[in-house]
């Protein structure tokens, strides 16, 4: 059975930047893969080449063993949805008409949702626990109701792969926990999930594998014992800290009280 | 949960056809001579009536009225498509200055074309012109990477609309068009020199711009989250961009091209519609277009009745009306934001 995702010497330029020098990356179907890496270390980046709002310059990817670029429009918007960081809408939406555009890509142009479409719409809204939002207007939540908002829309969008972009930043912990069941549920009916993340620990935990971006290469991927080491973080972060098993097996980062030892090499900066 | 249902969609359409009716029938009935109610009727409908007053309603007043219809639900959608496409409530196409565009290449084409043996079918087509170009002008101007910044966009389209204004007196006292008041009526905006053929123009553009822009709806709303996100829902954003190009140009050039600037009805129309209707644009693209059409005609129904014996140009009517709502439609849509 082909990979969900797979990517193969995936290289971009924005302007005379090389972001992504050469990714190569793997996704199994039902699995949920953690991409950590610095601020500015392209994963947002590569996120976008995955809903190909941008184009590789050089390099393979292929969604369920078929390249990206065969997919069209609609098939594409089908198979993938994306949680954004953040979301801003000039108009006063109301949460369900945010979520029901979820189905938008199973809609013909014209037209309304169906009754089924509204039946997913409330039911992505309850798992999520935005029942209460739903008549509100997008211009009135928070940061961390709107990301919740979008989760309940990815839902709806019903997708192959999902992908996260730092699905917790607005998040307090009990919603974090939340969206991290979520994501677990989903990929449990069959999905896969790529998420970005800078919560170390929650990654770790949540997460089956995880890889590490940096210098616009996957430096690492494996496990979250086998990634998150000492040495590692040292060499990306920038940071001294220790690896310890939380009660779970899982490994947990705690950083040192000291000053960081040097720069993390290369771009970026964390 | 609040959504739009084709009943909704109905009934609020049915409603503003009604209304749209209802000042049609008063802006034929208001003006130097008033013209009872049942006689318009009568008069419309091929009743009985006296020949002069036929005459009023028929010849006089109804095109003037149609062209109200026309003009003012082309300026509302443009202004629908345009805050739809910026993602910005405050573009109109007099405030982005598109309209004045348009009314410099009319103005160019009636004041300059008759050298060429250009006539005055050649107005409408110089206008869409005008528009499009100075649109695509705004995106250079304004726009880094194919993001407009909302500051940039509103003082370009400011500053373009005080640059076309004096271009077109400048056109016009070159070519002798300043005589009588009429270059004040395209700079202020008029529906006083409605003649049927105008009303012609405007209904077919209107109706093309239309048939651009109704089957964009729905991807109209996912473009509110931005474009990223709507083409992540599978909308070709190019494309839109390009349709509603056309579609604002014609609408905007076929109005200007009849009635001057007149400004704000873009702005006040979908802003109220929205108040009441909600964002969604498959009701609120054809909403606009009955909305607007019904204010435009009853704002000319006040410039001829307000002072007996003397108009006012409807440009002045919209302005005055538009500004202050405007205000408080803002500051209203500020508060609502902003409250717990």
């Amino acid at each position: 059975m082909s990979a969900a995702l797979s990517l193969e010497g995936v290289a971009l330029r924005l302007g005379r930047n090389p972001v992504l020098a050469g990714v190569d990356l793997e996704l199994a179907r039902g699995e949920v893969l953690g991409l950590l890496g610095c601020n500015g270390a392209g994963k947002t980046t590569l996120l976008r080449l995955l809903t190909r709002v941008l184009r590789p310059d050089a390099g393979r990817i292929e969604l369920a063993g078929r390249p990206l670029e065969s997919y069209p429009r609609r098939l594409l918007a089908q198979t993938v949805a994306i949680v954004p960081q953040d979301t801003q809408a000039p108009f006063p939406f109301s949460a369900a008409e945010i979520v029901l555009m979820g189905r938008a890509p199973h809609r013909p142009a014209l037209g309304f949702e169906s009754a089924s479409d509204v039946e997913r719409a409330r039911a992505a809204m309850r798992r999520v626990g935005i029942e209460a939002l739903a008549d509100r207007s997008i211009l009135s939540l928070s940061g961390g109701e709107r990301q919740l908002v979008m989760v309940a829309r990815a839902l709806v969008q019903d997708p192959e792969l999902l992908l996260f972009d730092e699905p917790t930043a607005f998040l307090d912990l009990r919603h974090r926990v939340d969206v991290l069941g979520i994501v677990r549920d989903s990929v449990r009916a069959g999905r896969s999930a790529l998420v970005v993340s800078h919560d170390l620990g929650l990654a770790a935990r949540m997460c089956d594998r995880l890889a590490m971006l940096h210098e616009g290469r996957v430096v690492a991927a494996g496990t979250p014992a086998d990634v998150l080491t000492p040495d590692r973080l040292r060499r990306v972060f920038g940071i001294e800290a220790d690896v310890v098993p939380a009660p779970d097996g899982s490994p947990l980062v705690v950083p040192h009280r000291s000053a960081p030892s040097g720069r993390p090499t290369g771009a970026g900066s964390c | 949960m609040k959504r739009l249902t084709p009943r909704r969609l109905l009934g609020a359409l049915l409603a503003l056809a009604a209304l749209a009716g209802l000042a049609a029938v008063l802006g034929i009935s208001v003006g130097a001579s008033r013209i009872p109610t049942l006689d318009v009727l009568r008069a419309l409908l091929g009743g009985e009536v006296s020949a002069a007053t036929r005459d009023i309603v028929l010849r006089v007043r109804l095109p003037r009225v149609v062209l109200g219809l026309g003009v003012g639900a082309s300026l509302s959608v443009a202004g629908v498509l345009f805050q739809a496409l910026l993602r910005n409530p405050l573009a109109d196409p007099f405030v982005l200055g598109v309209s004045g565009g348009a009314a410099l290449g009319g103005i160019a084409v009636l004041g300059l074309g008759a050298g060429l043996g250009l006539g005055y079918w050649a107005v409408p087509p110089a206008a869409f012109a005008g528009a499009v170009v100075t649109t695509l002008l705004l995106y250079a101007v304004a726009g880094v990477r194919g993001r407009l910044s909302p500051t940039h966009l509103l003082l370009t389209g400011v500053v373009f609309n005080a640059f076309a204004s004096a271009a077109i007196v400048f056109i016009a006292a070159m070519s002798g068009l300043v005589e009588g008041a009429s270059i004040f009526l395209w700079l202020i905006g008029s529906l006083a020199s409605a003649e049927a053929e105008q009303t012609l123009w405007v209904a077919a553009f209107l109706a093309l711009g239309l048939a651009c822009a109704v089957p964009l709806a729905r991807g109209l709303n996912l473009l509110a989250l931005g474009e990223e996100s709507a083409e992540q829902l599978g909308v070709d954003v190019e494309r839109y961009k390009r349709i509603l190009l056309a579609a604002t140009s014609l609408m905007v050039g076929a109005a200007v091209s009849v009635s001057g600037l007149i400004g704000f009805v873009g702005l006040i129309i979908p802003h109220a519609l929205r108040l009441v209707l909600g964002p969604d644009h498959r009701l609120l693209v054809p909403a606009a277009a009955l909305g607007g059409a019904a204010f435009l005609v009853l704002c000319d129904s006040a410039a001829r009745a307000l002072f007996a014996g003397q108009e006012l140009p409807v440009g002045a009517i919209t302005a005055l009306a538009g500004g202050p709502l405007f205000i408080a439609l803002l500051r209203r849509q500020h508060v609502r934001a902003f409250a717990p």
